[in-house]
């Protein structure tokens, strides 16, 4: 039988590589693609105690969570853009001067 | 049974999807990883009877967000990128610690007092007969409870929209 | 291992109506697909005063099967440089995603795979956007600059047309007030008019957008061959390009169905809660008659004894179908089968109409330049449709004040509708205005940065 610690279990390993992503790699793009799986490990918890409690809350605060991931990752590109466009590059360790 | 075997089925894409995003060096494949990683997601969705969320998560996380970091991949193209370290100087130190964060919780989701609700409740034919559609339900809570943060989401939406269209913009 | 092999065999023998209408489906589309391809020459040829394949087959009819064979046995290229995982994903994900949407239709009350789905028309929606990444990988799969570009203008089209064509959507949907689909159509026929009827803005700009999300003329400028030779599917050969041939045709189909669903009442003959014109049940077999009666009459005109067989056969299929479709109506045991067959039959027409405007306009209208595609898409068509949605919620509202139902509420949406086209014009003109008064070089920006 299919128990709640199922799902937690896998929203924490989803979690937990997508922190390995976003402290280890250092392409920039694919940083914002590990935070996208985190953000997806929030939800599959969320839905799942929402089905355990039998309340619709969790997959509304999930869809919440969607919307807001759509923007974040919208605006992150975008800034990603402009920065690429001046310095020609994609690497988080090259990013480190705030004004030239 | 059924319900375990799609289960596991699910999470191991979900989880494999996820490792190999993480490890790819092109960062296209990378993205198609993510993909089925994110499908593989509204799989489980699905099986937790979240139909919305399930076709939510496909329409706006795969078809919309993915989409978008397709586009910019191609756009800020690097050949270089693929000769680069893909790695940086901390990886060791980061893989220990969140091996620590992975450990420290999942001991504690495993010796947490069960409460009596514990077993996701089985639903068989008849009791999801009468459960009202999985749409309905969403949509009622959301206009009604939740009607002041679905106000705020659109103008989140609004505030983002003109912000990555500003920031994107030639500077002619 | 033996709880999950009794698990799989619960499961089948629960499920195997449907899953053997998706297997039939899968098998059967390639040639449905290469027979309204046949379909499409045939009338481009009318229109151009002339006949169209004939050599293949009599009267051509062969030709999709010649056509199949070639492309099967067609050298694969594979592009130099090229992703290897990424050339082999592209046109598989397009073609499934078309495939996987087929799923979630209704031909008839009981012909559906997915079956009673609560998010059935959004499903439909959401697994065809899926579609984009086919093209997108793909275009960049190929290692080649034209490609490239010929994917990003594709994909940005089919982006920005997905908004107008959700919102047409969503104006329908107020009048079903449900997603799933035998309840739209069950609505349809409790409400006795149409939606299509209901909000003809609405229809109107689903039309056009699902034109665009397709890449058919007049949106082509993707694949057109005067631009950037096969735009996304250029060096894709042999079996890969006929995989983005089926997927293309598929969505046509996927499209046709949904806006025969939701606008034209779906499998529901015209009038099909008025009681006093049941005698339109028979309609279906009197055309088929009629399509046998005129094949028999031209059968001495054919050049050639396996000609005029061949017309024999044809008219002799004509009869059965026409025996098949009178049946429900006349024997009372096949009662129980009238919705079902009947109702399919409707669905089938609707759908092949739609399929026949998409074709009227591919050989009627010029191809649309990409800003100028652009340009309609965002700043006619979004918000041309979401003004139809503000219009038809207000007049949902006062129907329901004035306690207003069936075809008395045409006489609240009318208005809506008349309002929706003024502000139609509105629109165009002010685009005509800003237009032309915009710089030349306007359209360099939309041409990928």
């Amino acid at each position: 039988m299919l128990s709640i610690e199922h799902y937690l279990f896998l929203g924490l390993a989803l979690f937990v590589i997508g922190v390995i992503g976003v402290i280890t790699r250092r392409n920039v793009i694919v940083v914002l693609m590990s935070i996208e799986l985190i953000l997806n490990a929030v939800n599959i918890n969320l839905v799942a105690f929402s089905r355990l409690y039998g309340d619709v809350a969790g997959q509304v605060f999930a869809l919440f969570i969607i919307a807001d991931a759509a923007a974040e990752a919208a605006v992150g590109l975008g800034i990603i853009i402009a920065f690429f466009r001046n310095r020609e590059t994609l690497l988080e360790d090259e990013m480190d001067l705030l004004k030239w | 049974m059924a319900d375990k075997l799609i289960f596991y089925f699910f999470a191991a894409i979900a989880v494999g999807g996820a490792v190999l995003t993480v490890t790819r060096r092109n960062a296209v494949h990378s993205a198609i990883f993510l993909i089925t990683s994110l499908l593989a997601t509204a799989g489980v969705f699905l099986q937790l009877r979240a139909e919305f969320l399930f076709i939510v998560q496909i329409i706006l996380y795969v078809g919309g967000i993915m989409v978008l970091f397709v586009f910019v991949i191609m756009l800020v193209n690097l050949d270089v990128s693929l000769q680069q370290l893909q790695f940086s100087r901390q990886k060791w130190v980061a893989l220990i610690v969140a091996l620590a964060l992975a450990g420290q919780v999942g001991v504690m989701f495993w010796s947490a007092e069960k409460l009596p609700g514990q077993i996701l409740p089985g639903v068989t034919a008849a009791a999801a007969d009468r459960l009202p559609p999985n749409s309905e339900a969403v949509a009622r809570s959301l206009f009604s409870t939740y009607l002041l943060p679905f106000e705020i989401a659109s103008i989140l939406l609004l505030v983002a929209m003109i912000g990555a269209v500003v920031m994107a913009k030639k500077r002619t | 291992m033996q709880p999950a092999v009794q698990a799989t065999m619960e499961f089948l023998k629960l499920y195997w109506v449907p899953l053997l209408c998706g297997v039939i489906i899968v098998a059967l589309l390639p040639l449905i697909a290469g027979y309204i391809v046949l379909v499409e020459r045939k009338l481009m040829a009318d229109m151009q005063v002339r006949l169209g394949p004939m050599r293949v087959g009599p009267h051509g009819l062969l030709q999709p099967i010649a056509d199949a064979l070639k492309l099967l046995i067609k050298e694969d290229i594979i592009p130099e440089n090229s992703d290897a995982l990424v050339f082999w994903l592209a046109p598989v994900l397009s073609v499934g995603a078309a495939l996987l949407a087929l799923a979630g239709l209704a031909i008839g009350p009981a012909f559906q795979v997915a079956q009673d789905i609560n998010i059935g028309i959004l499903f439909v929606v959401g697994i065809s956007a899926m579609g984009i990444f086919g093209i997108v990988l793909g275009g960049w799969a190929s290692n080649s600059h034209y490609s490239l570009m010929g994917a990003l203008r594709s994909s940005a089209q089919l982006v920005s047309y997905e908004t107008a064509a959700g919102m047409a959507l969503v104006a329908g949907l107020l009048f079903a007030g449900t997603l799933n689909i035998k309840a739209i159509v069950d609505a349809q026929q409790s409400a006795g008019v149409w939606f299509g009827l209901l909000s003809p803005v609405a229809l109107f700009t689903y039309l056009v957008a699902s034109i665009a999300e397709t890449n058919r003329a007049p949106f082509d400028l993707p694949e057109a061959e005067s631009e950037l030779v096969a735009g996304y599917m250029t060096e894709f050969s042999g079996f890969r390009w006929a995989l983005y041939f089926l997927a293309e045709y598929t969505n046509m189909v996927v499209v046709a169905s949904v806006a025969t669903t939701l606008f034209l009442g779906g499998w529901l003959r015209p009038f099909a809660s008025v009681h006093w014109l049941d005698f339109l049940d028979y309609f279906p077999t009197l055309l088929m008659v009629l399509i046998g009666v005129y094949c028999l009459i031209r059968v001495p005109k054919q050049p050639s004894r396996v000609h005029q067989l061949f017309m024999l056969a044809v008219a002799a299929l004509c009869f059965v179908v026409a025996l098949v479709l009178l049946a429900p109506v006349i024997l009372p045991i096949a009662h129980p089968f009238k919705a079902g067959i009947l109702g399919s039959f409707w669905f089938l027409l609707k759908v092949g109409l739609y399929l026949y405007l998409f074709m009227w306009l591919r050989f009627t209208l010029p191809r649309y330049r990409f800003d100028q595609l652009m340009r309609l898409g965002w700043h006619f068509l979004i918000p041309l449709s979401i003004i139809n949605v503000l219009l038809v919620g207000i007049a949902l509202i006062a129907g329901s004040y004035f306690q207003l139902q069936g075809w008395a509420l045409l006489l609240a949406t009318t208005p809506a509708a008349v309002i929706g086209l003024v502000a139609a014009i509105v629109l165009l003109s002010v685009e005509q205005k800003t237009h032309s008064a915009a710089a030349p070089s306007a359209a360099a920006d939309f041409y990928g940065g």
